[in-house]
């Protein structure tokens, strides 16, 4: 089994899908920890399908860089939905709802009145699952994704003691003359990212997981927001690369062999949280 | 100078004025106790004050060297806090995020205030515990003692004792009280009348009809009376 895996990893995307794998797991668990608390893990699953619709229309319009329509539009639903923090017309979850689902329906009927290939419930599959696209980077992608993850870590780390207060309580860190606002629209800003990156792991259905289980699993055990985030962290890094790893060696999708270690991961934490 | 003014100050959302025309100020070392039914502004009005609403007339003035941010606010408890994993040592150093101005992390000298107002409050045994493994009273000292990092000078405490046990609600006011006798001007929000009138030195009503004094001027008010009675009456 160790040499097959070795006989693997000579191939440059196999080593290119275990790179961005872990880095976009790194971001998201990092991530998860404030959006879980703040009440807005189904966020993850919004903004994707907001990206599906997104993909669907330039899928529709045959532009060649998705990237630069999928990503602003991410940005500005993101925007939207956790600028105001708690003082939105509509209250978080159901606007994350209607978003959400709006676009999933708008994107699949697109999908059907311009069919751009023979097979439209392959292509759906393929963007909701992310099927293969982990193994199909090129150079410049992993070049591309390895700069946004650092840039997304390296803001997380800076504002970290910010972004705890900002999550803990709001309305005391804007009193004591913190700009509340701009870290929301700066959080906002890197789930976009965040999210339209994972699609290529996990497929936009599965998002969700990958923002919340490590989050959650961790929550389980520690108790204190520094050993919560780094669990996280770490947990979601390792589950990445079981996951693809197992994917490879068995030959399951890779998305969803990832969730499913996740998974797995958070009953065992909930079980050590339990003997505690 | 007075730590802090309103003047002319008229309180709402969009074109909903709750309050007209409030004026009041407030120097070192008061106490003052806001006090009115539900719905007549209260916390609008501290939310006002910390300049997380905008007035919808007049102005706030600081003075005596306070400056805008150096409020210790106590907040009333949110959902998130109540599951929140946070050390209580992670949640009085973020008391200090006013005096980080751009630096990202916190020095020696923010944590060693923060050491200081959690012996302060006496909950040093208590400082690697998880929050929302503590009792309310316990919850409200960690709050208190993170409100005391921002500032020394002025508190404003939301309702700092709903929700707690006779006992533990004695322990906070004593708590507040010796803060106010070290010279912390509070501003707080109460419910129970017959304490704001124990504690307080002046006193701000508000709703249909407007107050501000000192004690002694409410309590022989026709409207002090009758909401003394009132409300002392349901809670005896």
């Amino acid at each position: 089994m160790i040499s097959k895996l070795i006989f693997y990893l000579g191939f440059p995307f196999v080593r290119y899908a275990l790179i961005v794998g872990v880095l976009i797991s790194l971001c998201s668990s990092l991530l998860g920890v404030t959006l879980v608390l703040k009440r807005f893990s189904f966020i993850g699953d919004g903004l994707s399908h907001v990206a599906f619709g997104a993909m669907t229309i330039t899928a529709v319009t045959r532009l060649t860089n998705d990237m630069l329509l999928v990503l602003p539009v991410t940005v500005i639903c993101a925007v939207l939905l956790l600028k105001n923090g708690h003082n939105t017309v509509i209250k978080g979850d159901a606007a994350i709802a209607m978003i959400s689902v709006s676009a999933l329906a708008f994107g699949y009927l697109l999908m059907n009145i311009f069919p751009t290939s023979g097979n439209i419930s392959g292509d759906v599959c393929t963007t909701l699952f992310g099927s293969t696209s982990i193994l199909t980077l090129s150079k410049g992608e992993v070049i591309l994704c390895g700069v946004l993850s650092l840039t997304v870590t390296i803001l997380f780390i800076v504002f970290y003691n910010r972004i705890f207060s900002v999550t803990f309580d709001e309305d005391f860190s804007h009193a004591s003359g913190t700009d509340t606002g701009f870290y929301n629209l700066m959080l906002a800003v890197i789930i976009a990212v965040v999210i339209v990156l994972a699609m290529n792991l996990v497929g936009s259905l599965l998002i969700s997981a990958l923002i919340i289980f490590p989050a959650l699993s961790a929550m389980r055990v520690f108790r204190s927001f520094l050993s919560v985030t780094v669990c996280s962290a770490v947990t979601s890094v390792c589950c990445a690369f079981a996951g693809i790893v197992i994917s490879i060696l068995a030959g399951t999708p890779v998305g969803s062999t990832i969730v499913a270690v996740d998974v797995l991961v958070f009953a065992v934490f909930t079980l050590i949280g339990k003997r505690r | 100078m007075a730590l802090i003014t309103a003047r002319n100050l008229s309180l709402g959302y969009d074109s909903h004025i709750i309050v007209k025309d409030l004026n009041f100020s407030l120097n070192g070392g008061d106490y003052l106790c806001i006090v009115g039914e539900n719905g007549s502004g209260k916390t609008t009005l501290m939310k006002t004050l910390l300049h997380l609403i905008k007035p919808a007339a007049g102005e706030i003035i600081t003075g005596d060297g306070l400056k805008k941010n150096e409020i210790g606010y106590l907040p009333q408890q949110s959902l998130i806090q109540r599951d929140f994993p946070a050390s209580v040592w992670e949640i009085v150093l973020s008391g200090c995020q006013g005096r980080l101005g751009k630096k990202p992390f916190y020095s020696d000298e923010h944590k060693k205030l923060a050491e200081e107002n959690i012996k302060k409050m006496g909950i040093t045994d208590l400082r690697n515990k998880c929050y929302r493994d503590l009792s309310g009273g316990q919850q409200q000292r960690v709050l208190l003692a993170r409100a005391l990092c921002a500032t020394q000078k002025l508190l404003l405490l939301d309702e700092p004792v709903s929700g707690l046990d006779p006992k533990v609600t004695a322990e906070m006011y004593s708590l507040i009280e010796r803060l106010n006798k070290d010279g912390t001007a509070v501003i707080m929000i109460s419910h129970d009348i017959m304490r704001a009138i124990r504690y307080a030195s002046h006193i701000l009503h508000i709703g249909s009809d407007v107050f501000f004094g000192t004690r002694e001027e409410y309590i022989t008010t026709k409207m002090g009376q009758n909401f003394l009675n009132r409300e002392g009456g349901e809670q005896a």
